[in-house]
């Protein structure tokens, strides 16, 4: 069995900065004048009646540029960020009326680490597990094994405040496993982390998967989204504006596959047969022998080119054939690359 | 309400306040012995000033020293913790209500407050040499007001950190607790006012005036001071108010 989430109608507007952003700055008592007039330049809709159901014991996605919504999504299910409106389940709690009951549930990583800087790697998992109610032996034991697998046991006792990003993000993962939830958070789990402790990340999550947990996941790099997830929500403008299984949502697209062919040369006869072969959308020739074809299919497409090309008196030489990806699904959907 | 979180809350707290004890003393004990052994010994000695103001200082000493330290216990790691790393985070997220956490920052600057406040009386005594007579013949009262004092101490450290940002610590200091520190009837009893008015009812919204007056009272009641059912009324009011005020600031700065 596992836990699955239920997303209704959810909307936020915030009239004070959002989670992330740096606050702290200023006596916050202020005069009522100030504070109403600053509230008048905050109104900032982060959610816009988002909908959603997350199965137990998937994969989930929210993939989304920077500010489209996802990290207020998570701090809504997490307890973090009170909803203006809408209602948020986590199995059959109702996050916002059994707040103690969803919490014991879920695990959760940040975007940025959010360690307690006053104690070493282990005291933070020690007293993690004791606020989670862990007996001693219990905590102890967790402890080791997460410190070994998360390859943090020989600076376990050092102060996390001495700890190297990549390490601060690792022990972040091992602190919200530490209580064995059954909905695990992660918000941009692999922003700043280098290849290999990426790699090591996305078997950690594989597995963790396995036991049947639920994960939810935002990030806005579409190999992760497209790797690691079973399902998809793309938000943008506090809005879903696409939600599938990553090959579902990829062949939604027109003309999203793109044949990168090559030839000894490119005839302007060939350019005009490519055209009008079926499912073609557009072609492209950057110089005389090679052609970018744009079309709704891939393989099926190339007896047809190798015919084309025959009958022009071309020779191919290489195909290479791209699928749809979640970039051209972004673009597709909202005019705008992932990355702007 | 979930004890087990609760106490390991708490167990936390006294984990990093065993850790940073040496200058924790320090930075809350210090100034207020140096006070002591300045004004309760040299110049009592040297004759500038009379031997029973030694008397009359300790409690008023007693007072400061909690009310920092209580305040400080509180407000610094919280401010710290509410900055943009939201170390609190892995707190806020525990299986317990949040008001919950407050209230255990609030136990937690209190045992600091009343320790801080009973190592005042015997090394002020040690300090001051002979001549001060403390009495301890009301011991209900004064255990009632080292709570009650002890207790808003960590409700306004719990106020004040969730209303200031780390750039404004330094503020906090001078703009809020030196006035407190000088207005709060800790080196004069209240009653010496009267010749000022104005100021005599001004301080009395400054809540060590309350702290120093109960101490003097239930420790040196032949000093002048307040009655003690008047300091003990004003204390309740003001960790009524303290505790509502805390809990307000807390909640609106741990969820958006």
């Amino acid at each position: 069995m596992g836990i699955g989430i239920r997303i209704e109608e959810l909307r936020k507007v915030y009239d004070t900065p959002p989670p992330m952003a740096a606050r702290g700055a200023g006596f916050s008592w202020g005069g009522a004048r100030s504070g109403r007039k600053e509230k008048k330049k905050y109104e900032v809709q982060a959610l816009d009646g988002i909908s959603l159901e997350i199965h137990p014991g998937e994969v989930f996605g929210l993939l989304g540029p920077n500010g489209a919504g996802k990290t207020t999504t998570i701090a809504v299910l997490t307890t973090r960020v009170e909803p203006t409106s809408g209602r948020v389940f986590i199995g059959e709690h109702d996050v916002w009326k059994e707040q103690v009951k969803a919490k014991r549930l879920i695990g959760v990583v940040p975007q940025r680490p959010n360690l307690d800087f006053a104690l070493t790697a282990r005291e933070i998992l020690l007293f993690h597990g004791a606020y989670f109610g862990q007996s001693a032996r219990e905590r102890e034991r967790r402890t080791g094994e997460l410190l070994e697998k998360f390859k943090l046991t020989d600076r376990a006792d050092h102060m996390v405040r001495t700890f190297s990003g990549g390490m601060m993000q690792r022990l972040s993962i091992a602190r919200a496993m530490m209580h064995d939830p059954e909905v695990l958070f992660l918000d941009e789990p692999s922003a700043g982390l280098d290849p290999q402790t990426r790699l090591l990340l996305w078997e950690i999550i594989r597995d963790y998967n396995r036991l049947g947990k639920t994960i939810v996941i935002t990030t806005h790099y579409m190999e992760e989204a497209d790797t690691l997830c079973d399902r998809l929500a793309i938000i943008d403008h506090g809005r879903i504006i696409a939600q599938g299984t990553p090959q579902d949502l990829k062949r939604s697209i027109p003309g999203g596959y793109l044949l990168r062919l090559r030839f000894d040369r490119v005839p302007d006869q060939l350019m005009a047969e490519l055209q009008k072969l079926p499912g073609v959308t557009e072609v492209r020739s950057a110089d005389r022998i090679a052609a970018d074809v744009y079309a709704d299919r891939g393989g099926p497409l190339i007896p047809a080119i190798v015919n084309a090309a025959q009958a022009a008196g071309a020779d191919l030489h290489d195909v290479h054939i791209e699928e749809p990806s979640l970039e051209t699904l972004f673009l597709h959907h909202t005019g705008r690359s992932l990355r702007d | 309400m979930n004890w087990k979180t609760f106490y390991a809350m708490l167990a936390r707290d006294g984990h990093v306040a065993r850790r940073n004890l040496f200058p924790m003393l320090l930075q809350n004990l210090l100034q207020p012995l140096l006070f002591v052994f300045i004004f309760g010994r040299v110049m009592t000695t040297s004759g500038i000033m009379r031997p029973e103001y030694k008397t009359l200082l300790l409690p008023g000493i007693m007072a400061i020293s909690m009310v920092l330290s209580g305040i400080q216990a509180v407000a610094m790691p919280l401010i710290t913790e509410f900055q943009f790393t939201r170390e609190i985070e892995d707190r806020l997220l525990a299986p317990m209500e949040i008001g919950w956490l407050a209230v255990e920052k609030i136990v937690a600057g209190m045992i600091q407050a009343l320790v801080a406040g009973l190592v005042v009386i015997p090394a002020g005594l040690l300090l001051m040499g002979s001549g001060v007579n403390l009495s301890f013949h009301q011991p209900f009262a004064f255990v009632a007001v080292c709570l009650l004092v002890a207790f808003f101490s960590a409700a306004g450290g719990l106020t004040l950190g969730c209303s200031v940002g780390q750039t404004q610590i330094g503020l906090m200091f001078s703009l809020v607790l030196a006035p407190m520190i000088m207005f709060g009837c800790a080196y004069y009893p209240w009653s010496v006012l009267k010749a000022f008015p104005v100021l005599q009812i001004a301080v009395l919204v400054n809540p060590l005036v309350y702290a120093s007056e109960g101490l003097r009272g239930a420790l040196a009641p032949q000093a002048p001071h307040m009655h003690m059912a008047v300091v003990l009324g004003a204390l309740l009011l003001i960790d009524v108010a303290l505790l509502a005020a805390g809990l307000n600031r807390f909640h609106r700065k741990a969820v958006s």
